[in-house]
């Protein structure tokens, strides 16, 4: 393929993926509404369009007009900044997630992922790292005794799981033998879905990536009655609409990584004409994707939250050793089949 | 395809930049800073000899430079909370109680 | 060429933020830009085709270390820094010296008569291959480093611990009606 027609097809693919990011970003939102409505027996929203489908646009109007309180005692440059590197981490990664198979459109064919690196997952879990500098310099440049405690409390949170976080996918690794989210899947083929292997490791990534991306049970951080509103306390209007997308985002890599390592991507029952034999991958994968970001916000109605102590506890104390075990249990059984 | 004197004369300036750093500054986490911008040029050299010889070797020595100076940045930043316990002061020229 | 331009742009991000280090006087300026040249060193080390190297470079260093640096920086709430008589010598008598030494080493680099070139990524630095090395060639050294990582870990918590919560374990700080009695009685500064 010529290095034009490259270019061409990846900017296409690029504004595709990041057009569908952005659009799943928003009406996670309004999945994570009705969902919590219906939980709480209420019904949610139900007056802007059918079903309050049309919700996010109205959210989405209201933050862009909405007035942006100016502070004058924040550190500028930095309060600037940090949401907008969050958002800029949290969308990045979608950029190595494969979607489906080998697409044929005329005389040009395509993956249907942005790229495939061999060291994709890596790649992943380096953003992901990257991620909680958005936090930590929201809450130090508000110039707030709560929103810095919230940002310490935060990152110091996340740094401790992603390495938990790290270790569980390790064991899927020793499995497939690449790094490469693609050969990840293909090495699931004919039901061998990880989740069947690696049931533990599973446990532990979910465990640890809810803590990472904040979310309850391990939201304390953010939590509305303990720290008025953590690190971003004192964001209004624009700049909290890209912390709360930046969650989002996270939640759907999250989503995304959970679906490809664990169980099976785009792998599901295809048959039919070439066209439909296309576009089925895509809706397996998104169907497991729904089903993981429900679980996110079903978990985050049921259950209460962590203190901090046993957070940070728990992390470290429980989630790491047994991350290590499954690694050694899992190193033991394919050294001794091989 | 260009000459690998490029990759050692970016390294050699992020170490003097960092060996400056190291002298002129007065705050001792910046001090630190310098330290770990030394480690990185340094590691940019064996990864520039290991592309020269082919020996992979080279890329492996970079870990263990990363893992010592993340050994030595936990260490160090916790000597940094000790001494900003007792003395109050983050600036190198104030903690010189044993001074003549 | 593209080598070449991928090179430059990567470099220069690498050496504005180094000089960008020096001559920030708040500490968390000089951090992030520390940050930057650590990622933009993983760019280098991509051109180098030290993949692996590369993503635990942001994994590890920008995602990790100055993460650690940062904390710092906010939990102690260290201001800008201040010019004492040390740091003016300093300035006078080493910017000049290590740009001389500089200026020499980088001489003596670029005016060789054989200049060998690197392709673009030329040696591929796969995981597997990487891992091979670590595990087989490289064994000892790596179980002395995670011993190294665990004695690092136990000093740094021995370190930047409270003395009284070293002396006391099961009293570490004391509740509400405690710090009223020491606050009446005097006893709550050493």
């Amino acid at each position: 393929m010529s290095i034009t027609a490259f270019i061409v097809i990846s900017i296409i693919k690029s504004v595709i993926v990041l057009g569908i990011l952005l659009t799943a970003v928003a009406y996670s939102v309004w999945l994570e509404r009705k969902v919590s409505a219906r939980i709480q027996n209420r019904w949610g929203p139900t007056r802007v369009g059918p079903f309050g489908l049309l919700q996010p646009l109205a959210d989405g109007v209201k933050f862009i007009l909405k007035e942006e309180l100016t502070e004058p005692h924040v550190y500028r440059p930095l309060f600037i900044a940090a949401p907008n590197s969050s958002l800029v981490f949290a969308i990045t990664s979608i950029s190595v997630i494969p979607f489906g198979n080998w697409v044929d459109l005329g005389p040009w064919g395509t993956y249907l992922q942005i790229t495939d690196l061999n060291i994709g997952l890596l790649v992943v879990l380096g953003i992901t790292s990257m991620g909680v500098y958005g936090v930590a310099l929201a809450g130090w440049s508000s110039n707030n005794k709560y929103s810095l405690l919230g940002g310490l409390r935060a990152s110091a949170q996340m740094i401790s799981y992603e390495v938990s976080l790290g270790l569980s996918l390790v064991g899927v690794l020793i499995i497939t033998g690449s790094l490469s989210l693609r050969d990840i899947v293909d090495a699931q083929r004919h039901l061998h879905w990880n989740i069947f292997l690696q049931p533990v490791a599973f446990f532990i990534y979910l465990i640890s990536a809810y803590a990472e991306t904040n979310r309850t049970p391990f939201d304390l951080p953010e939590a509305e009655s303990e720290l008025v509103a953590g690190y971003h306390t004192e964001y209004s209007a624009m700049k909290f609409a890209m912390f709360f997308m930046s969650e989002y985002a996270n939640m759907v890599t999250v989503a995304c990584l959970a679906t490809l390592l664990f169980f099976g991507g785009w792998l599901g029952p295809v048959f039919g004409p070439p066209i439909l034999q296309m576009i089925l991958p895509v809706l397996w994968f998104c169907l497991k994707v729904f089903f993981f970001m429900f679980l996110y916000v079903w978990v985050r109605w049921t259950l209460p939250r962590f203190r901090y102590d046993q957070l940070m506890a728990f992390g470290w104390k429980v989630l790491l050793p047994l991350a290590v075990a499954n690694i050694v249990v899992t190193a033991l059984i394919v050294a001794w089949r091989a | 395809m260009i000459p690998l004197s490029y990759y050692l004369l970016l390294s050699g300036i992020l170490f003097a930049c960092g060996v400056l750093g190291f002298l002129i500054k007065r705050n001792i986490i910046t001090i630190f800073m310098s330290i770990e911008l030394m480690l990185n040029g340094v590691n940019l050299s064996f990864v520039a000899f290991a592309a020269q010889w082919h020996a992979l070797s080279g890329q492996v020595f970079v870990f263990f430079v990363m893992v010592v100076a993340a050994a030595e940045a936990a260490v160090g930043l916790a000597i940094i909370i000790a001494v900003y316990r007792t003395r109050e002061t983050l600036n190198v020229d104030r903690v010189n109680l044993l001074k003549l | 060429m593209l080598h070449l331009i991928l090179f430059l742009f990567f470099g220069t991000i690498c050496v504005a933020g180094a000089i960008n280090l020096l001559a920030q006087s708040h500490p968390i300026n000089s951090a992030l830009s520390l940050i930057a040249v650590m990622a933009s060193l993983a760019g280098e080390y991509l051109l180098l085709g030290a993949e692996f190297v590369a993503a635990v470079q942001v994994i590890v260093y920008a995602g990790a270390i100055m993460v650690l640096f940062v904390i710092t920086i906010m939990l102690l709430n260290a201001g800008k820094e201040e010019r004492t008589k040390g740091s003016r010598i300093a300035i006078l008598i080493g910017v000049p010296g290590v740009v001389i030494g500089g200026v020499l080493v980088a001489w003596t680099l670029l005016h060789r008569p054989d200049m060998q070139t690197v392709p673009i990524g030329a040696l591929k630095g796969d995981p597997s291959a990487i891992a091979r090395l670590l595990f087989h060639q490289f064994l000892l050294p790596f179980e002395v480093t995670s011993v190294l990582i665990l004695i690092a870990i136990m000093g740094a918590v021995v370190l930047a611990s409270r003395p009284e919560a070293i002396a006391r374990p099961h009293h570490s700080t004391p509740g509400p009606q405690e710090t009223r009695k020491l606050v009446a009685t005097g006893k709550d500064r050493r």
